[in-house]
């Protein structure tokens, strides 16, 4: 684990710092500045010296002493605005991993209930749509909806203009500030989970142990929840531990981008705007360990529901 | 099938682009054209008209006929137009990226398996690592990068608006994705009996990859083209949002969404237009997908006889 966050750093520092033909200093300096002034910027941040240097130097700073700042706002400090950012991005992801959750779970088992129905069929092309829309643009689209076209109608008057309402100031705004945005985000989520769940059920209902299940005359309804679901939502939870850490270590940022929550997407999104190279480090490196760890606990989680993993130890 | 021949529609269409521009919208879709005007039932129009607030202008809405069928953006020029265009660079870059990532997924997956030892845990490792980098960090670092400079590698040089640069991007940070199942898969048929057999009867290593594993391999490869290619549509579409793809004046569908985004409350049409065809393209890609994977999955097969 410690390895893979230690290469990754690595392959971030050198896609900025040794990227033939990009100079960091020079993007400090601006376009078309003298030698002298790039020769002072280098010197003054640190650049000039061996990139081994750099890194170790980039890395104290992150971890060990943490008072790592902004290239291009000077003194301003890099932890704890990333900080300062973490709840709004959990708060987002949270509330619309509970949505996908409820949706997928629902849909996956109507759709398997009622395979080669009419509903199946239904359901199963709604979820393809969901999985094909670009977020950014299904964001926009809500927006247009909520904010503008149907803002003065009954059903969405309700929603707040665009923004984050932190939870402690006013959970009623708070909840009602990120409606759209949960909503928004899970509808991929839904569709590829549902799809996925469908499958697995019904390759599920064919096995020998539902039919044991069912010989042993238990109801439809307990071998739909207790067994087969049980078994399917095995690969829903290791699929969710990736898609969870993927989106809380950043993953969101078009969400964030397109509704304007202030959360780590966003920062990273401002980073990459004017190049503040310690910003997307720090960005990228607390991505990288949430997913480096979530996978982790993905991996230990997965022991605990399936009981063939607990028996290969 | 149904998918398919949408497919090939939309490509038909992209591809009559140039024709496009200069008999139905007959306008440049690249250079702004801010005082033009057109004639819509008989009336001219200004293409920028002024707001009903009075404040600042707004481009024409969508006349639903000839010329300015979707409006105009910002800079006046045809969304129409730009769509079509846009679908190309979309097409292209999405389809160049399904072929770089296969190709190499196939490669590192074949070698990795294939022989075994040292080489086989470093590339497993460092499929690993990029495993574990979020894949749109990666892609938006890389991009922000080589946009803002262009790349300088010894005798190659790419500049900044190069189309290569995204189609290079997309290729590479989804390899992990395909290289790792390939390797498995690899592994696997190395194991099977006929593959045994063939050792066992002498055959040369260089037969047995070429006879055997490839193949098989290639099936696999192509079941995910489709699917690679929707995933990189959306990629694609990303980055161009975020501006670091596709770089002005040259369109691409995210880049258009990105156009509408300013005017989203007025002229809506110039963003939803984008993202409608990016859901059509990438859906009739993932049916083809799931035809696609019927059509070689032995097993699909047999659960339909069944």
């Amino acid at each position: 684990m410690v390895f893979v966050l230690v290469s990754i750093s690595i392959l971030v520092f050198l896609i900025f710092f040794a990227t033939p033909g990009a100079d960091p200093a020079a993007r400090i300096a601006g376009r078309g500045a003298s030698p002298a002034t790039l020769a002072a910027v280098r010197h003054s941040f640190g650049l000039d010296q061996p990139l081994p240097v750099q890194y170790a130097l980039m890395m104290k700073h992150l971890f060990i002493t943490q008072d790592l700042t902004s290239f291009v706002n000077p003194g301003q400090l890099v932890i704890p605005a990333v900080l300062q950012a973490v709840p709004v991005t959990l708060s987002l992801v949270f509330g619309a991993a509970i949505i996908w959750l409820i949706f997928a779970i629902l849909f996956g088992v109507i759709a398997a209930a009622l395979r080669n129905t009419v509903i199946d069929r239904a359901l199963m092309f709604l979820a393809l749509v969901g999985v094909s829309m670009p977020v950014f643009w299904l964001g926009e689209v809500a927006n247009l909806i909520t904010q503008a076209r149907f803002h003065n109608t009954l059903l969405f008057s309700w929603v707040p203009a665009l923004g984050y309402v932190p939870l402690t100031q006013n959970p009623f705004l708070w909840f009602k500030s990120l409606v759209i945005p949960w909503t928004v985000l899970a509808v991929t989520y839904i569709g590829l989970y549902s799809r996925v769940l469908r499958a697995n059920l019904v390759e599920a209902l064919n096995e020998d142990y539902i039919r044991t299940a069912r010989a042993k005359g238990l109801s439809e309804r307990q071998v739909v929840f207790r067994h087969a679901l049980r078994m399917s939502l095995i690969t829903l939870v290791s699929m969710f531990g990736l898609d969870f850490g993927f989106l809380v270590g950043g993953g969101a940022l078009l969400i964030e981008v397109v509704c304007s929550l202030p959360g780590v997407g966003m920062l990273t999104y401002q980073a990459l705007q004017n190049l503040d190279l310690p910003f997307i480090m720090a960005t990228v490196m607390y991505g990288a360990i949430f997913i480096v760890s979530t996978n982790t606990a993905v991996d230990m989680l997965y022991v605990l529901i399936d009981p063939r993993a607990r028996d290969a130890r | 099938m149904l998918a398919l021949l949408v497919l090939v529609a939309i490509i038909a269409a992209c591809l009559a682009a140039p024709w496009y521009a200069r008999n139905i919208s007959q306008s440049d879709p690249f250079s702004s054209n801010l005082d033009g005007s057109v004639t819509v039932a008989g009336q001219s129009v200004d293409i920028m008209q002024s707001s009903d607030t009075g404040f600042g202008v707004t481009p024409i809405g969508p006349t639903w006929t000839g010329q300015y069928f979707l409006g105009a953006d910002d800079q006046g020029r045809d969304v129409a137009a730009r769509l079509l265009y846009g679908g190309r660079s979309s097409l292209l870059i999405a389809g160049c990226a399904t072929f770089i990532c296969l190709t190499l997924a196939g490669l590192i997956g074949i070698v990795a398996a294939f022989s075994g030892g040292f080489v086989d845990s470093i590339l497993a490792r460092l499929l690993d690592i990029l495993w574990a980098f979020p894949v749109y960090l990666l892609a938006i670092s890389l991009s922000a990068v080589l946009i803002s400079h262009g790349l300088k590698l010894g005798p190659v040089t790419v500049s900044s608006d190069s189309l290569l640069i995204p189609i290079t991007i997309i290729g590479i940070v989804y390899v992990p994705y395909v290289a790792r199942p390939i390797r498995g898969q690899v592994l696997s048929l190395a194991r099977t009996d006929f593959v045994l057999a063939a050792k066992c009867l002498g055959v040369p290593r260089s037969r047995i990859l070429r006879k055997d594993i490839l193949p098989n391999v290639i099936t696999t490869l192509i079941v995910f083209a489709p699917l690679m290619m929707a995933l990189n549509m959306l990629t694609e579409a990303a980055l161009s949002f975020l501006s670091i793809g596709v770089q002005p004046p040259a369109a691409s569908w995210g880049t258009i969404i990105l156009d509408g985004e300013g005017l989203l409350y007025t002229r809506p049409a110039v963003a939803i237009a984008p993202g409608v065809a990016i859901m059509v393209t990438v859906v009739a890609l993932n049916f083809l997908g799931d035809g696609v994977r019927e059509a070689f999955d032995p097993r699909a097969r047999l659960r339909v006889q069944k």
